[in-house]
């Protein structure tokens, strides 16, 4: 029991020695990460948020106190709630037709026995495109004079007038949703392949010889173990409609006459077009505070399960 | 009971059902592909076999639309702009991530979580939230108009959700590592670098295939940071090509299919790693 007062001391001084370089590699591991990230990520938050209490145009002293002025101009302005409802309408459209496409692809894909690899390749193509190379390409394809698309719909109804489905405020947000929709369902559709991978071939069996039919197995049995996989999906989804810039940006630019904007690109117009960094940056804000609510309304709503 | 008759009709029935099957998924396939294969073939078309037929085969195939992008010195600078930030990015990545992502899979004290969850934090960030104020603090430190201001951010974005995968990654390995490294008195960076590293190699090939996509493809940092031509990445360049030869669509045309590619081969090669990486990050299990 009792333990002669040297022994005590060495072990306490090579605990000790020990703890030290500990912290040292501790330290030494998480500083690099640490200060880029903070410098370029966190920081430049907080600074967004400082920002957009003042009237600014990025020169010279941060003088005009504003208070929420910035914030209420926003939401006083028509053509930024507007923007807010087209990423609305994307986020529903996703949910409602994207989604349920993928999940149907990712269902067929798995009773394809022969070439699903292949499908599965073809169908994950577009998401490692770049948004400008779809952009681009499907700029080609909606062109009003020559274009694919045109050319195919007056073929089928050659009264057809309104043919230029980019460049009409009616069509437009409809015509990027169908780019979005071949540029994502892959993503989607992968995260559905690797949920079902991940339900038991033995559950399905067990329900079949229990004399479920196909469909009412997928009603029972599958889509609800698929549910963690599906919620995950859907929260991607809406994150992701928030924030679109790059394809609009690149087919559109937000027109015609601000009929396809989103938040991102009314944000670059007024943050870097015409340098109102304040009120960019109360923009910015809000952007971000749409998305985290959803989030966190959305984690503890549907996602608690999933993260037990 | 099943009898004879009804498993054959039962088959028939099946085979009905593996056709349409197929013919679902084979438009699909068509579907996607089609934009693409329009997009090569239309370069090799004159403008005006564009306007007059934009379906079928080119009437004469204008090899020049291509050649012409091949020679330009600004498709070949912006090529290798795109694998400079991309390898920068992949590189800075991957060690500033794996690092703290050891630290926390493997190693106990206090405040550790906190610590975590700082580094997470900035997954909930989009890059445009923090654009403009990250935009004044690269002019403040003479980074915008330069490579470096695009490979930075790159770094910093990518690493919540890095750490958050590579940490799973560290956690799945056997515990027992520990304590035969420090029963042979390997140093906690000898463990990591020399015992952990090699074992995460398929690990890091995904995050470094992720990050090596997602730089490629990005717009948004290139498109504010740069203003120099001849600093363009490829995507810049492409938006700016398609801008200048608004009209000559063949050649634009030609532009994107060359730019495309690299990425293709690419995804032929690592589409396993962009796929575990994608779900790893995603899927439990």
């Amino acid at each position: 029991m009792a333990q002669s007062p040297s022994r005590v001391i060495t072990q306490a001084t090579r605990k000790q020695r020990i703890r030290w370089g500990q912290i040292a590699t501790i330290v030494g591991f998480l500083l690099p990460a640490a200060l880029i990230y903070s410098g370029l990520v966190i920081l430049p938050v907080i600074q967004a948020i400082y920002f957009s209490f003042f009237r600014w145009n990025g020169l010279g002293p941060l003088v005009n106190f504003t208070g929420l002025a910035n914030y209420a101009r926003a939401l006083n302005d028509r053509a930024f709630t507007t923007a807010l409802s087209h990423n609305l309408q994307l986020v529903g459209l996703s949910l409602i037709l994207q989604l349920p496409f993928s999940l149907g692809l990712a269902l067929l894909i798995r009773e394809v026995s022969r070439g699903r690899a292949i499908f599965r390749t073809i169908f994950f193509l577009p998401f490692v495109l770049s948004e400008v190379v779809t952009g681009v390409i499907w700029n080609f394809i909606y062109r009003p004079q020559g274009g694919l698309v045109p050319a195919f719909l007056q073929w089928i109804d050659p009264e057809m007038t309104n043919t230029a489905l980019l460049a009409s405020p009616s069509t437009v947000l409809y015509a990027l949703f169908a780019v979005i929709t071949w540029k994502f369902f892959g993503y989607h559709m992968i995260l559905y392949i690797a949920g079902l991978q991940n339900i038991p071939v033995e559950i399905e069996e067990a329900a079949a010889i229990d004399g479920c039919s196909r469909i009412q197995t997928l009603r029972y049995v599958t889509l609800p173990l698929l549910g963690s996989t599906i919620r995950l999906s859907v929260y991607l989804s809406v994150l992701g409609s928030l924030q679109f810039f790059d394809l609009i940006w690149v087919m559109t630019t937000g027109g015609p006459v601000g009929a396809s904007d989103t938040m991102a690109t009314y944000l670059y117009k007024f943050g870097f077009q015409r340098f109102q960094l304040g009120y960019g940056s109360a923009v910015a804000v809000m952007m971000f505070l749409i998305c985290f609510g959803f989030s966190i309304i959305y984690q503890r709503a549907a996602m608690r399960r999933d993260f037990a | 009971m099943m009898t004879d008759k009804t498993q054959v009709a039962g088959g028939a029935q099946r085979q009905i059902i593996v056709l349409l099957q197929y013919l679902a998924a084979g438009i699909v396939a068509l579907l996607v592909l089609f934009p693409l294969l329009a997009a090569v073939i239309n370069g090799f078309k004159s403008n005006s076999d564009l306007l007059l037929h934009p379906f079928g085969l080119p009437k004469v195939w204008q090899w020049q639309n291509y050649t012409s992008v091949l020679q330009s010195s600004a498709f070949w600078q912006q090529m290798s702009n795109s694998v400079l930030v991309m390898t920068a990015t992949s590189v800075g990545v991957m060690v500033l991530a794996s690092m703290p992502a050891f630290v926390f899979a493997r190693l106990q004290f206090r405040g550790r979580e906190y610590l975590y969850n700082f580094f997470t934090l900035g997954l909930l960030f989009p890059i445009a939230v923090a654009i403009l104020p990250l935009y004044i603090t690269l002019r403040q430190v003479n980074l915008v108009d330069s490579l470096w201001g695009i490979i930075l951010p790159q770094i910093a974005f990518g690493l919540p959700s890095n750490i958050l995968i590579l940490r799973g990654f560290f956690a799945s390995l056997p515990r027992e590592l520990d304590e035969a490294a420090a029963m042979d008195g390997c140093s906690t960076v000898g463990f990591f670098l020399r015992i952990l590293l090699p074992l995460m190699r398929p690990a890091l090939a995904a995050v470094a295939v992720l990050s090596m996509v997602a730089s490629w493809n990005n717009f948004f940092l290139p498109l504010l940071v740069l203003n120099s031509e001849r600093l363009y990445t490829l995507p810049l360049g492409i938006q700016q090509f398609q801008g200048q030869f608004g009209t000559d669509w063949g050649r634009v045309l030609a532009f994107v299919s060359l730019a495309l590619v690299p990425t293709v081969g690419f995804y032929l090669l690592a589409e396993r790693q962009i796929v575990t990486g994608l779900t790893a990050g995603a899927v439990k299990g």
